[in-house]
């Protein structure tokens, strides 16, 4: 009872704490943030809690802790709400609180709380920096204190409020509450320095960009709600009953079952908000955001929700299929955009300069391997590599804002401007910023596979085991290639960042940043190494047999049995493949990048010199969308509905009938009014007056006159009626 | 107080006109006095209607609160007032609205006692269409408000009213036209106006024939000049190129009026009238209003996102909302007696109370700025968040509950039509998406081009945070957007029994 209750609350301290600051603690930014942390800290202890009680219910998969309430009436019944937590879930709700919390945390120090007022600075833009007589009678700058602090901490906080709503909810349909806030977080926070004209641009994009998706989803949701009458999940996805119904009934719909047309509109959804291919424009440029921004969008929240609603809708998208079988079709896209997915971004992350641009398309790289697993039917390899890459991503997102910090101190100090994000400005920064390299290094490993420390090497495995021994040789080969790249791409950032020297004053003055930013750096890389020991695969050698796979055993009851018997081929192949490409991409992009002096072009540009171009442009998708869709529709808008259709067309027939009903009546007028109608009238007027004229005369005024008149009609009737009498007597 | 229960709608329904004469008499130039009685005499309808929501029981069927006494009697027509759950809510939005128009209107300098007369008659007219149950007296009404809304924009209109004012009054009366004859029509053939009556005799008149023709011919004829009378009134495409220009040269509160009420007396025109008393032909039709509401819905939101005068924008996109409770009434036409037909039409009467708020709250805020920059040019706004932050938040959030943010009222509505229609018109429902993610399109942009972007330096000191009287204005929508967003059943529940019933 406790814990149901626990669960309803869980979200609400981040919500309060989004209204609070919003209506009143706004001009205080100690208070704001002490709010927002504060609710933070709550709804992460309900979450440990909550976590420490849903690993020890027995049976938890077929037994969730739920309680629902009717939410509003369809006729008859009523459609209900309510909270669940099954093994999913918790899972879900464990990387969610702790990464929620190192991000707030990181935030005091990011947005320079304590530092001074900038000399200029204004709402809208980034702080700019102060200046501060020192005691040595020098001026000397220092980073200033975010104008727009508060709001920053109110929309974090409404951003943590949408995800735990997502994650404890029952049924897709508050799922898809808690999905589009963080939509909207995500518009408001990529854009929250609004006043930059890049800034703007990209919150649209990113707002539009994942709507696409959205809007298929929310067919799917009618869909399926009106197909099977509820979005719960348990009753749902733990029917098998319906799900085989579901699967074997034609939906009409490009000859899918009804599983399948509605697995794919829903999956369509994730594909806007975990952006993958052709949707996945949207990411990189959500870097215009601050650097939490971005570790909340790809690795707390937003995209993780994306492959979190995949992962739910699997028991339905994989209904009818049977382990070792071909694929449905639903499960194909999938597996083939996954992987697709996590190869395209590889190679368009190693043409990349800027340092968050890099983990950007990695992050969109990995959630490929997620969604190219879940294609596969690796449910439980996919789940497993959403924890830990929330981890290790948010480890690496946080670290990169720590170098950039870093860095902007030595622009602030040198006074000579470059790009701090430039990771060709950098270099030797692991001296400078010890804390920020080695924790940044357990990340990158994390993130390349690197064999039995790190956590990302476990997940990565399974996903490869899982895609050879399903004998999906295509999906294995393609994500063995993304491996192979990202272990490049990764050290060479690490070596452009970190190793050698520095290659610019700024780099030299660089400086390691405060506790509030290292320590979520050092918490993050704890889970970024322990987390892969939950997962350890069984099979694997050795290792396998002295420590139990807990994940598996407890996210892999979420499927039917039949789903989890995994392939029994157990191959060393995949194992040695992951070791071969993380060892590999590693090492070689350590042997090309380590020393690399100031302005040394890329020495890929110099090998393949068209190609290096195509991906430093990312293939040049911006612009063929922008020509294919972006310009037309401007067209289709502006020129099409508002000016063609509606003044021209529109308008112009409702002015021809103006026009025709004036001219109706103007020559109705004029040939019939003015000339019959008038003219009769006149007509007729004027003969009355004229005769009244010519009587006229006779009304002299005087009473002589009027006297012989009046005699004379007298007489006149008197002899007309003696006539008449006498002529009718005879 | 006895009398006061009895004549709950009579009382609603008149005290304003009562208000209107008494304000005839006040001396001219007592501006203050003019406007605080204005408010005052529109707020005592509010009151009256919220007693009227808490004395109305959801779970009755039939009409409440019925008033009847004879009116015309050689042509049997009757003042008979009665309403169900679907025009409590439409009072309760009517009587909402009134005040905060009344409140958005202080700003007013010219002519203030005729305007507020004009608005008080408005408010009549408006609610007798929703609350009378007398087909003709029905027409009366429709007519009746048309009339102050036609003074309203042509004398206190923008530079364009001449122009807006006739295309508003002409378009409407071409439609009243079809109606009038259709009404008498049928008053003629079933010897009464009594909506009660007919709803149970007309539908059922299916043989023989009428004027020559065979009946059903007749009906269809009949159902058409009620439709294309509330079509353009909604308005449905293509019969919306009056809304733009209307909306956009009203003053704002009569803006707010129009798009909040009078848009309603169409869809309410369809659910109180069409679909009871022609079913057959509302079935047979349902496909070509479907697919009219489709163009309505991508048309809107394309003409929208085609705008770049700021009022216009707003105008546009209740052409895009307004779609939807068209298409959730073909749904329902088509499926009646389904469960997809009473989701739909619970869509359809929240998405008209919800578009309400929000489009009411919109072109209230377009005014806002309006009244400050003397421009409605989205190009000429520019970062103005930094500005008015307070201002911007509201916006922000007016604008969210436009787009459908689930969380706000939209949503909830946008779904169940969704939901409803799905299963009946899936191809149209799948199309009206384009039109779903085209409204966050314009909804974007307007955000974009007036609060993001560069600061532009013109505004610098020229444009004060929002007042408190406007935030009176804007706050009540706020709350009621974010309360049925968050917990619909409060009102769903009182429209799901009226659907029920009906549909």
């Amino acid at each position: 009872m406790i814990m149901n209750t626990l669960i309803w609350l869980l979200p609400l301290p981040p919500l309060l704490a989004f209204f609070l600051i919003v209506l009143f603690t706004n001009r205080s930014n100690r208070l704001s943030h002490t709010l927002a942390i504060g609710a933070a800290l709550l709804s992460w202890a309900g979450a440990m809690y909550v976590f420490w009680g849903a690993i020890h219910v027995p049976d938890l998969a077929q037994n969730p802790i739920a309680s629902a309430i009717n939410w509003f009436p369809t006729g008859n019944t009523w459609f209900r709400i309510g909270v669940q937590i099954d093994p999913l879930s918790t899972v879900a709700l464990f990387f969610v609180a702790w990464t929620i919390l190192m991000i707030f945390i990181y935030s005091v120090g990011y947005h320079n709380y304590g530092q001074p007022k900038g000399d200029h600075d204004q709402p809208g833009l980034p702080p700019h920096g102060a200046t501060l007589a020192g005691k040595d009678g020098h001026e000397h700058h220092v980073p200033s204190i975010e104008p727009m602090y508060a709001r920053f901490f109110a929309f974090s906080s409404l951003f943590a409020f949408a995800m735990y709503l997502l994650v404890v909810s029952d049924n897709l349909l508050t799922l898809y509450i808690g999905w589009e806030i963080m939509g909207l977080c995500s518009y408001l926070l990529i854009g929250f320095w609004y006043a930059k004209e890049s800034a703007r641009n990209a919150a649209v994009k990113a707002f539009l960009t994942t709507r696409v998706g959205d809007v298929f989803m929310l067919l799917g949701l009618a869909f399926l709600y009106s197909t099977t009458g509820t979005l719960n999940y348990h009753e749902i996805f733990g029917n098998p009953a319906l799900l085989e119904k579901l699967a074997t009934t034609g939906s009409g719909i490009l000859g899918l079952s009804v599983a399948g047309a509605i697995g794919l509109l829903l999956f369509l959804g994730t594909v806007g908000k975990s952006a993958q291919f052709p949707l996945h424009v949207w990411l990189p440029d959500a870097m215009e955001g601050p650097t939490p921004v971005s570790a909340m969008i790809h690795a707390a929240t937003m995209v993780s929700a994306g492959v979190y609603l995949a992962i739910r809708i699997f028991p339905l998208v994989s209904a009818g299929w049977i382990p070792g079988t071909p694929l449905n079709t639903t499960m194909t896209v999938m597996a083939l955009i996954g992987a697709f997915t996590a190869l395209f971004s590889a190679t368009i992350a190693v043409g990349q300069n800027d340092i968050k641009r890099v983990l950007a398309y990695s992050t969109i790289s990995q959630l490929g391997y997620m969604i190219a697993a879940l294609g596969v039917g690796a449910y439980t390899a996919a789940a497993f590599h959403l924890v830990t890459h929330a981890f290790f991503k948010a480890l690496l997102f946080l670290g990169s804002g720590s170098v950039i910090h870093g860095m902007e101190h030595g622009v602030l100090h040198t006074g000579k401007h470059v790009d701090a994000q430039d990771m060709f400005n950098m270099g030797g920064l692991r001296k400078k910023m010890p804390l920020t390299f080695w924790t940044f290094l357990i990340g990158g490993l994390a993130l390349s596979g690197f064999p039995l420390v790190t956590a990302g090497f476990w997940s990565k495995d399974e996903i490869l085991a899982g895609a050879f021994n399903g004998g999906h040789l295509v999906v294995f080969i393609t994500l063995a290639l993304a491996a192979l790249l990202t272990a490049f791409y990764t050290m060479r950032q690490i070596s452009l960042t970190f190793l050698g020297k520095p290659r610019t004053p700024a780099a030299e003055h660089a400086q390691e940043t405060g506790w509030t930013m290292t320590l979520p750096l050092v918490v993050l890389a704890f889970f970024a190494v322990t987390a892969g020991w939950a997962g350890i695969s069984s099979s694997f050698p050795g290792l396998g047999r002295l420590v139990p796979n807990w994940f598996e055993g407890f996210v892999g009851t979420m499927l039917a049995e039949t789903e989890t018997a995994a392939a029994a081929l157990h191959s060393l192949v995949p194992l040695f493949t992951s070791l071969v490409v993380a060892l590999g991409g590693l090492a070689l992009g350590w042997w090309v990048y380590k020393d690399l002096p100031l302005g040394a072009a890329d020495p890929l540009q110099n090998v393949f010199k068209g190609f290096y171009t195509l991906l430093k442009k990312k293939y040049y998708l911006d612009e063929a969308y922008d020509f294919l869709f972006v310009g037309p529709s401007h067209w289709i808008a502006d020129v099409l509905t508002a000016e063609w259709v509606d003044r021209k067309m529109i308008d112009g027939f409702l002015h021809g009938v103006a026009k025709l009903a004036l001219t109706l009546g103007t020559t109705l007028r004029n040939f019939f009014d003015l000339p019959v109608v008038n003219g009769t009238g006149d007509a007729l007027g004027e003969g009355v007056r004229n005769f009244g004229t010519s009587l006229k005369v006779i009304q002299t005024g005087r009473v002589q006159q009027y006297l012989i008149i009046g005699v004379l009609i007298l007489v006149t009737v008197g002899i007309l009626f003696y006539f008449l009498l006498t002529l009718s007597l005879i | 107080m006895e009398f006061l229960f009895s004549h709950l709608l009579t009382l609603i329904l008149f005290l304003p006109t009562l208000f209107a004469l008494v304000l005839l008499v006040l001396p001219p130039k007592e501006v203050k006095l003019i406007r605080w009685t204005a408010l005052i005499a529109s707020l005592i309808p509010l009151g009256l209607s919220l007693l009227l929501w808490f004395r109305f029981n959801p779970a009755l069927t039939g009409f409440q609160f019925q008033e009847q006494i004879t009116w015309y009697d050689a042509i049997h027509s009757m003042y008979h007032l009665g309403i169900d759950g679907i025009s409590l809510t439409m009072v309760i939005l009517t009587t909402l609205l009134t005040p905060l128009a009344i409140l958005a209107s202080f700003n007013i300098q010219d002519r203030v006692k005729a305007y507020m007369i004009l608005f008080l008659l408005l408010e009549t007219g408006m609610l007798g269409v929703f609350v009378t149950l007398d087909l003709l007296l029905f027409f009366v009404f429709w007519e009746v408000g048309l009339i102050p809304m036609y003074f309203l924009i042509n004398q206190w209109g923008g530079a364009n009213r001449g122009y807006a004012s006739l295309k508003f009054i002409l378009y409407t009366m071409a439609g009243s036209l079809g109606l009038l004859l259709a009404i008498q029509m049928i008053g003629v053939l079933a010897g009464t106006y009594d909506m009660q009556v007919l709803f149970k005799v007309w539908p059922g008149i299916q043989q023989g024939m009428l004027f020559g023709l065979p009946v059903g011919t007749v009906k269809a004829v009949a159902f058409w000049a009620f439709v294309i009378a509330f079509a353009i009134k909604v308005p449905v495409w293509p019969f919306h190129t009056w809304l733009p220009d209307a909306h956009t040269e009203a003053p704002t509160a009569g803006s707010m009026l129009l798009a909040g009420v009078l848009l309603k007396l169409g869809g309410y025109g369809f659910l109180r009238l069409v679909l009871p008393l022609f079913p057959l032909e509302s079935k047979m039709f349902a496909g070509t209003l479907a697919l009219l509401a489709t163009l309505a819905i991508i048309l809107g939101a394309l003409g929208a996102y085609g705008q770049n005068d700021f009022k216009r924008l707003v105008a546009y996109s209740s052409i895009n909302h307004m779609g939807f409770v068209v298409l959730a009434i073909a749904a329902a036409a088509w499926a009646a007696g389904t469960d997809n037909a009473v989701i739909a039409m619970n869509g359809a009467v929240l998405q008209m109370f919800n578009h309400g708020l929000s489009a009411a709250g919109m072109f209230f805020l377009v005014g806002v700025i309006y009244d400050r920059t003397h421009t409605r040019d989205l190009n000429a706004y520019g970062g103005l968040f930094a500005l008015t932050p307070i201002y911007g938040g509201i916006l922000l959030f007016t604008a969210m509950a436009s787009l459908g943010l689930p969380g706000l009222n939209g949503f909830v509505s946008e779904f169940l039509v969704v939901r409803g229609a799905w299963p009946v018109f899936t191809l149209a429902t799948a199309l009206s998406m384009i039109g779903l993610f085209f409204t966050g399109a314009y909804v974007l942009k307007a955000l974009k081009k007036v609060l993001h972007g560069p600061l532009n330096e013109r505004w610098v000191g020229h444009l004060p945070e929002i007042k408190p009287r406007e935030m009176a204005v804007i706050a009540p929508l706020m709350v009621l957007i974010l309360s049925i967003g968050i917990w619909p059943s409060w009102i769903l529940t009182v429209i799901n029994h009226a659907v029920s019933m009906w549909f």
